[in-house]
């Protein structure tokens, strides 16, 4: 059978309801072609779908398509106890795990009155920089294989793998983090968590400029990334972009900074903003923000006070009163935010998770029209997209 | 008893199967000894031991691979096109084999003296993208489709310099025959064209960079971008071949490199054949070390990079050579 004997094909090999429903882009003229970027493609990081349609190498009209991980953590918070939900939020955003921790505990934390001692504040503070890190760092390498670079992905491991090392000290895993607990952490930080993440600051300092050299300044990097997928202010704040997507287009806003949570006001740092909102201003962002985290890590680490790590008055069984909250905290991605309707019972009422990913993917379909697939491509690495995160 | 062997030898066609079993085993070997150079090369570039669990030091990983090629069914997708599909890993790895009879590996070991050696290695290498089109057309793939449109654009493109630039060196020569452009490069280090024409040396390499499917050119199977581009559907030995071909091509454009850049088999205190192919590997380490370094170019730039610098630069060098020869002679 020839490639030309297409309707034969269709009756075959009958595609899915997106694949049947994708209605051709009125832009397109004469042949066009329709493709599934995934669930199972090498760029998409996990089992995200984009049904592109290409005018040679052009894309037409992309359209993501979700839900092949959909693991219904929501409804999950619904009948679980709150205590029984923490290990959830570990496997929301694998990557930047302790921020989803941070979000929902105090969240419940917000809702039931329950205070945080001093120091478990600063460790809160100290494991979710490092994570964040290695967050960064993973995006770091991801992105420059998916511009096809294999070599910087496997350096980013390398120190990746000394923060994760840092971290399973203090939180016994090094992935899925189910560390924070209503009140404080879970164990206390060891001296030689703390000499670690000192040496860890030194050493990432010192890999940093390395990596611009060989990496942020190579030639071929910068034409794949400078004045690739420019978002816009004005676009990045109607689709409710977050994190360094919307920093990178030069809206200085980070939960961090804009309401102060837990004790970040304590701290000197600054939000890096990117100019033009390309894909270059991204990854500069994120670079930066990596030294940003080092900073505010190192000034944790001078200041940490003694005292407990663990609220003891928080009672095994926690029953929120009745009411409704909302805490937004600062992941990796964006805007991690957590809402919780509670009626006073052991379990909440409802819960609402609010991804970052989420938002940022739906700039993809208006960011990729008439881009080259590979810049689409470079354009989806760029958004730092966790898949389980937008799926939830 | 043993003289009349030697006639036989002598004969055009018992010297002409025999040096295309010659070459054939050396490509096999090739093949196998590039995949492990290629991985422990990878391997030492980033930080890591690379294969080193079959045999001593992962010497006999290629072998464990290739068994596992060779063990693995062939599929052929619903809707291929059968004939072609098969037809096209054959078309891709056979003509190499006919790139290595004109080679002049060192004055007495040459598989074919050609007036036209230089002309007929080109002619078959470019047949290469006959084999990824039909590879991409037949497997009734869009990824391959898109693979195979890339492969055909990119290999037209890049063969205008990198003829352009072969054409000078045959000028300042005078001939296309291999054995007399290394001889020509005879009177020392300094005579060798790599000095004598530098930006004909660096717009080749850039050329059978792209004319290879080499990081970072490597557009037709780019793997973050359509997955594995032309051989998306290809399995088992099918994949195998269109990989053998690949490293077959490598080695002989870094041979011909070596004949036409480097003084081919010249150099002090070995003899011919151990400087051929050590050129000849050093070339194709400096090509290994591009794919493990640079991220990969866009499509619109790769061809922008060829039409905009390296046919023009090509040409001013080849109006150059002409002059230069004009005058000196």
């Amino acid at each position: 059978m020839t490639p030309s004997d297409n309707t034969t094909m269709q009756n075959i090999l009958s595609g899915d309801y997106y694949t049947n429903n994708f209605t051709l882009s009125p832009a397109a003229e004469g042949d066009t072609l329709v493709l599934n970027l995934g669930p199972q493609h090498p760029s998409t990081h996990g089992v995200l779908r984009v049904v592109v349609e290409l005018d040679g190498e052009y894309i037409l009209k992309a359209e993501p398509v979700l839900g092949y991980i959909h693991r219904m953590h929501e409804k999950m918070g619904e009948v679980k106890t709150y205590a029984q939900y923490l290990p959830n939020m570990g496997r929301v955003d694998y990557l930047h795990a302790l921020a989803w921790n941070w979000a929902y505990v105090a969240a419940v934390e917000k809702l039931a009155g329950v205070a945080v001692p001093l120091r478990a504040e600063y460790i809160r503070v100290i494991t979710c920089e490092l994570n964040r890190i290695s967050s960064h760092l993973l995006w770091w390498g991801a992105y420059l294989l998916d511009l096809g670079a294999f070599t910087p992905i496997l350096y980013a491991f390398a120190d990746r793998e000394k923060i994760m090392d840092i971290l399973q000290i203090v939180t016994g895993s090094r992935l899925t983090y189910c560390y924070y607990r209503f009140g404080g952490v879970s164990a206390d930080i060891t001296p030689d968590f703390i000499d670690m993440t000192r040496e860890f600051v030194g050493y990432m300092r010192d890999r940093l400029p390395m990596y611009k050299t060989f990496v942020t300044e190579n030639m071929i990097l910068r034409g794949r990334c400078v004045d690739i997928g420019v978002l816009s202010k004005e676009m990045a704040v109607r689709y409710g972009a977050t994190g360094p997507v919307l920093r990178g287009s030069g809206v200085a806003h980070d939960t961090r900074k804009i309401e102060p949570y837990s004790i970040y006001d304590r701290f000197d740092f600054d939000i890096p903003v990117g100019k033009n909102g390309d894909a270059m201003d991204r990854y500069d962002v994120r670079i930066a923000e990596i030294q940003e985290s080092l900073r505010i890590i190192e000034q944790a680490l001078a200041t940490l006070p003694a005292g407990d790590y663990l609220n003891p008055d928080v009672p095994e069984r926690i029953t929120p009163p009745k009411g409704e909250v909302y805490f937004a905290v600062e992941g990796a991605r964006g805007k991690i935010g957590i809402y919780i309707v509670s009626d006073g019972g052991i379990k909440p009422y409802r819960l609402k998770l609010r991804a970052p990913g989420f938002s940022n993917l739906h700039l993809f379909a208006e960011l990729s029209q008439g881009t080259i697939l590979a810049d689409a491509v470079s354009i989806l690495g760029s958004l730092d997209l966790v898949i389980p995160e937008i799926d939830r | 008893m043993m003289s009349q062997l030697l006639s036989y030898l002598s004969l055009p066609l018992v010297h002409l199967i025999l040096s295309l079993v010659v070459i054939l085993a050396f490509l096999g070997v090739n093949g196998i000894v590039l995949i492990y150079v290629e991985r422990k090369v990878a391997g030492f570039i980033q930080r890591r031991p690379g294969p080193y669990e079959v045999g001593p030091w992962g010497l006999l990983q290629p072998l464990a691979d290739a068994l596992k090629l060779l063990s693995k069914q062939l599929v052929t997708p619903m809707g291929a096109d059968k004939i072609l599909f098969w037809a096209a890993p054959i078309l891709s790895f056979a003509p190499v084999v006919i790139c290595f009879m004109p080679m002049p590996v060192s004055p007495m070991f040459t598989g074919m003296e050609m007036n036209l050696g230089l002309i007929l290695i080109l002619a078959f290498t470019s047949l290469n993208v006959l084999a990824l089109c039909l590879a991409g057309w037949s497997s009734n793939n869009k990824y391959s489709l898109l693979g195979a449109a890339r492969a055909v654009s990119q290999s037209v493109a890049y063969e205008i310099p990198l003829l352009i630039t072969v054409l000078a060196i045959a000028f300042q020569t005078g001939s296309l025959n291999l054995s007399e452009i290394v001889a020509s490069q005879t009177k020392g280090i300094w005579s060798w064209n790599i000095f004598v024409q530098p930006i004909a040396f660096i717009i080749y390499i850039i050329a059978v960079t792209a004319e290879t499917n080499r990081a970072p050119f490597d557009l037709p199977e780019a793997e973050s971008e359509l997955t594995a581009g032309f051989h998306t559907e290809y399995a088992g030995m099918h994949f195998g071949l269109f990989f053998l071909a690949e490293y077959s091509y490598m080695i002989v454009v870094c041979a011909v490199a070596t004949v036409l850049f480097l003084g081919g088999w010249h150099g002090p205190f070995l003899s011919g054949p151990f400087w051929f192919i050590l050129k000849t590997y050093a070339l194709i380490l400096v090509l290994m070390w591009f794919r493990w370094t640079f991220p990969r170019v866009r499509f619109d730039q790769l061809l922008n990079i060829c039409w905009k610098w390296l046919i023009p630069l090509s040409l001013i060098n080849l109006v150059l050579t002409a002059l230069l020869v004009k005058i000196v002679r």
